[in-house]
């Protein structure tokens, strides 16, 4: 057990170490001269000269990125070439807000698909499973964007229930901070629930089927309790899957949303800052966003491990495909 | 009924016939019925076994017995358990007696139990569920003894282990274990030994027979082997098609059967009396679809 | 009523297809050209089927020319993914071993990076084109076509008659060409489908966000962006495009669960 959980810390070590050489390769390929765009096309050459001394760009470029890593594992990811100001703080509010949309939406999400993907397949030779068949495969069409703004259509023009945008601070409002979040996380939920139903009903017909289900029921549990004390853990390593995969689509599509309901979150600093070419800023942000992805994937590795009993002794079994 | 252990107990003592199944029929959406108008009695301590092809409809008698035929199932005629008519019993009372008045063991050991759950586990299961009617519920010590009992001797080790760690033998015997935990008057097999090695059949089928005596509980035995049930069954049903062409005690079956089918099965079973040179003997020489 | 998936999706699907095809001779008027004097027509008046929007240009016609790049970033986005993935995704299926491993490791980390941030980076680098949301969602899809290839390949390999023909000495070119090929081709089928339909919605997305094609090249997803700025006034403006969308990843996702029901009940695909 040990082993696999060592194991695993160090898959997951190895996977940040690639993933931040691969992002910082790629910001540090990208054509163009950062200093010259700073200081702009009819700047001076030695003046160029010197800024790009000044930022530390005539360095190696191994040198430039270990100072980078080692500015990343003590929590400041430099400087923006364009404002000279830290950028730790200056997306730390931004993650933040991403954060909250991103979670709320999984949170409501699960609730909906847990419960609709189990109806789905117990009742599926019924009308309301087939119905809730139905609403999934529609929300899976759905761009969670047009979904936002139709809310917003309907609630905020329309009925003048929520507002159309903006953001309040958890600190500042409790009550506004929920009303202005409510659109944003139904907008981006409905469309991680109708994947989750789906899978929820697939994994829950597996479960069904499954023989030792109907071993539970010989030997004399209910239909409901057999498959919640025996069903529910086999559905369980479908679902962590599932859910690990999305939390990564779900901190993407946070960022779209975003910009339907001009939310201040990483999103919109992102985008500001690749139109700038401030590359210090995406650099970070989407390191940060990498980062945010690989630690969702190791702590569903790691629940594997917990609910799957024969992945403990290193039994390698094919999981990913849903 | 009288009752032995506890209050509640459904357990019943000077029954003569165990199970009775009167012109059982059952069928699935529209289609033809899988079983038409089946009757069969087991008395006390008696072994019925039920022999046919597949596809003849052994196991969806013996699921409709148990009352795990699925929703969509319907179902017609008798069966009665120590007398008590289980067709159209709601699914609470039911599962009241699986695992407890009748049980069932199924062909396929390696997927029988729940890889998630420590073996000792699950078969503490069975007595916890039906402890009002064995008294004293699921213990540690009940378990081993359970497990020694179907010769898995190192009790200890195997409740503790994952499925995944036992083999099919093993799992088969826990399974039986399972099976048998509360004194059932009824056990259902269902072809099982049919998935195992055949020295591993040989052991298992050994211990059914030991372990069916020493509770004195009556088995419906389902097989495609006439063999396999002509070692441990004192009566033999033969099932064609849904229904049941031929029925009656195993020496009567295999010397002095009536139904061509019959004599076709006990025929290419009988390969020890083929003469040298001689083809090896069919059903179809007997018997032929359509006749 | 079982093939009710796969008709009713290759009715949706084939219905984009067509539309963006007339697209290229004909539009109920101009797609392109801003006209002042139309400007928010409301719908079923002056000859606009679906209205204009606000600059004044027919939403049918934007419409049907959108569906043309929509379906154009969709193909080449899967093809790329496919003609990447899928050597890919052979090769660990046949190899196995530590080859096998890690490629598998790579393309579960690979799964992770979202299509969105390829983009971002390629948009900072080279600026925003159709050539790059093609690429940045073609290489994005590449770990769903490895997954399937290698788990299409592994069962194939299984089988007894390429046993005999590795054991007949055949080279695994060969055998790679001329059993996994055509055996693995349906799944790879059904995987096509379901990713143009993600491939849709990404493009979308993107198009949203301004990162894929420029103006004035209609997509589905500029004409929500639009849309956007007439919410309070013209809200049935943003209805149509995402329509669209949903019509077609709908057609697409339909159309991918019949075919995988067809092949085989239990075949699963990767989203």
């Amino acid at each position: 057990m040990l082993l696999a959980v060592l194991r695993r810390i160090g898959i997951f070590a190895a996977s940040l170490a690639i993933a931040s050489m691969l992002v910082f390769a790629a910001c540090a390929g990208l054509p163009g001269d950062v200093a010259q765009v700073v200081l702009g096309t009819q700047a001076d050459p030695e003046a160029v000269r010197q800024l790009r001394i000044e930022l530390g760009l005539d360095r190696p470029l191994v040198s430039q990125y270990l100072s980078w890593v080692g500015g990343l594992l003590t929590g400041d990811p430099g400087r923006s070439y364009l404002t000279r100001q830290p950028v730790g703080p200056d997306i730390a509010g931004g993650f933040v807000v991403t954060l909250w949309l991103a979670l709320l939406s999984m949170v409501l999400a699960m609730v909906i698909g847990l419960f609709a993907g189990m109806l789905a397949a117990v009742r599926r030779r019924h009308l309301d499973g087939f119905v809730v068949s139905a609403f999934s495969q529609l929300g899976l069409a759905i761009p969670a964007f047009w979904a936002g703004i139709l809310l917003v259509v309907v609630f905020a023009v329309g009925l003048r229930w929520f507002p159309a945008g903006g953001y309040v601070p958890l600190l500042q409002s409790p009550v506004q901070w929920l009303n202005h979040l409510v659109l944003p996380v139904v907008a981006l939920s409905f469309v991680q629930s109708a994947v989750l139903t789906r899978y929820v009903r697939s994994a829950f017909l597996d479960v069904l089927a499954e023989d030792h289900l109907r071993t539970a029921r010989a030997i004399g549990w209910r239909r409901f309790p057999a498959l919640l004390r025996h069903g529910l853990r086999n559905v369980a390593v479908q679902v962590v899957t599932v859910l690990g995969l999305q939390l990564a689509t779900l901190l993407v599509g946070a960022i779209i949303i975003e910009q339907v309901f001009t939310l201040p979150g990483l999103g919109s600093r992102l985008l500001q800052a690749v139109s700038e070419r401030d590359l210090v800023v995406v650099q970070a942000i989407v390191m940060l966003l990498v980062a945010a992805v690989l630690v969702i994937n190791f702590v569903v590795d790691l629940a594997y491990l917990v609910i799957d009993p024969r992945l403990r002794s290193g039994v390698r079994r094919q999981v990913g495909t849903a | 009924m009288s009752t032995e252990h506890g209050s509640g107990g459904e357990r019943s003592e000077g029954v003569e016939t165990t199970l009775a199944v009167s012109d059982l029929t059952v069928s699935f959406g529209r289609r033809p019925p899988s079983v038409r108008g089946v009757s069969l009695r087991i008395g006390r301590g008696e072994r019925l076994g039920l022999i046919g092809e597949s596809g003849s409809g052994k196991s969806v008698t013996a699921l409709a017995v148990m009352g795990l035929l699925p929703e969509y199932a319907q179902t017609w005629g008798s069966v009665q358990l120590a007398e008590q008519e289980l067709l159209g019993m709601n699914d609470r009372r039911l599962s009241r007696l699986r695992g407890s008045a009748m049980s069932m063991v199924f062909q396929e050991p390696m997927t029988a139990l729940d890889p998630t759950m420590r073996v000792g586990r699950q078969v503490a299961e069975v007595f916890a569920l039906h402890a009002v009617r064995n008294g004293t519920g699921a213990t540690r010590h009940r378990v081993l003894n359970a497990l020694v009992e179907v010769g898995l001797g190192e009790g200890e080790r195997i409740a503790n282990a994952y499925p995944h760690e036992l083999s099919g033998g093993q799992r088969q015997r826990v399974v039986l274990a399972m099976a048998l935990a509360n004194a059932p008057d009824l056990v259902i097999c269902d072809e099982p030994t049919t998935a195992l090695d055949v020295t591993v059949q040989a052991q298992v089928l050994d211990l059914l027979d030991a372990q069916l005596t020493t509770r004195g509980s009556s088995c419906l035995f389902i097989s495609h082997d006439l063999a396999v049930v002509a070692r441990l069954c004192s009566s033999v049903a033969v099932m064609l098609d849904g229904e049941i062409v031929e029925q009656g005690p195993l020496g009567q079956i295999l010397h002095d059967a009536e139904h061509p089918y019959t004599r076709g099965l006990v025929a290419a079973a009988r390969i020890d009396r083929v003469q040298r040179g001689e083809r090896l003997p069919t059903v179809a020489d007997f018997w032929e679809r359509g006749r | 009523m079982r093939r009710a998936n796969l008709l009713v999706g290759a009715a949706l699907v084939g219905l984009v297809l067509v539309i963006a095809a007339v697209s290229l001779v004909w539009t109920p008027h101009d797609p392109i050209r801003v006209d002042p004097a139309h400007v928010l027509v409301p719908p079923l008046q002056g000859g606009f089927l679906l209205g204009t929007d606000g600059f004044g240009i027919d939403v049918l016609s934007r419409l049907m020319v959108s569906a043309r790049f929509c379906v154009l970033v969709g193909i080449i986005a899967v093809g790329i993914a496919a003609l990447v993935g899928v050597p890919l995704g052979m090769v660990a299926g046949q190899r196995g071993g530590w080859v096998s491993e890690l490629i598998m490791r790579a393309t579960d980390v690979w799964y992770a990076f979202p299509a969105l941030l390829l983009a971002i980076l390629l948009a900072a680098a080279v600026g925003a084109s159709t050539v790059t949301a093609m690429v940045a969602i073609g290489v994005a899809t590449v770990p769903a076509f490895a997954r399937v290839a290698r788990a299409g390949t592994v069962q194939v390999m299984a089988q007894d008659y390429v046993l005999a023909a590795r054991a007949a000495g055949t080279p695994p070119i060969r055998v790679a060409a001329r059993h996994v090929l055509p055996n693995i081709a349906p799944t790879i089928g059904v995987q096509a489908s379901v990713s143009f339909g993600i491939a849709i919605l990404a493009e979308a997305a993107l198009s949203y966000l301004g990162l894929s094609t420029r103006p004035p090249t209609p997509t589905w997803g500029r004409m929500l962006r639009d849309a956007q700025t007439y919410l309070f006034s013209n809200p049935e403006l943003a209805v149509w495009p995402g329509l669209a969308i949903a019509v077609a990843v709908l057609g697409c996702n339909l159309l991918g669960d019949g075919l995988r029901d067809l092949l085989d009940p239990r075949l699963k695909e990767v989203r």
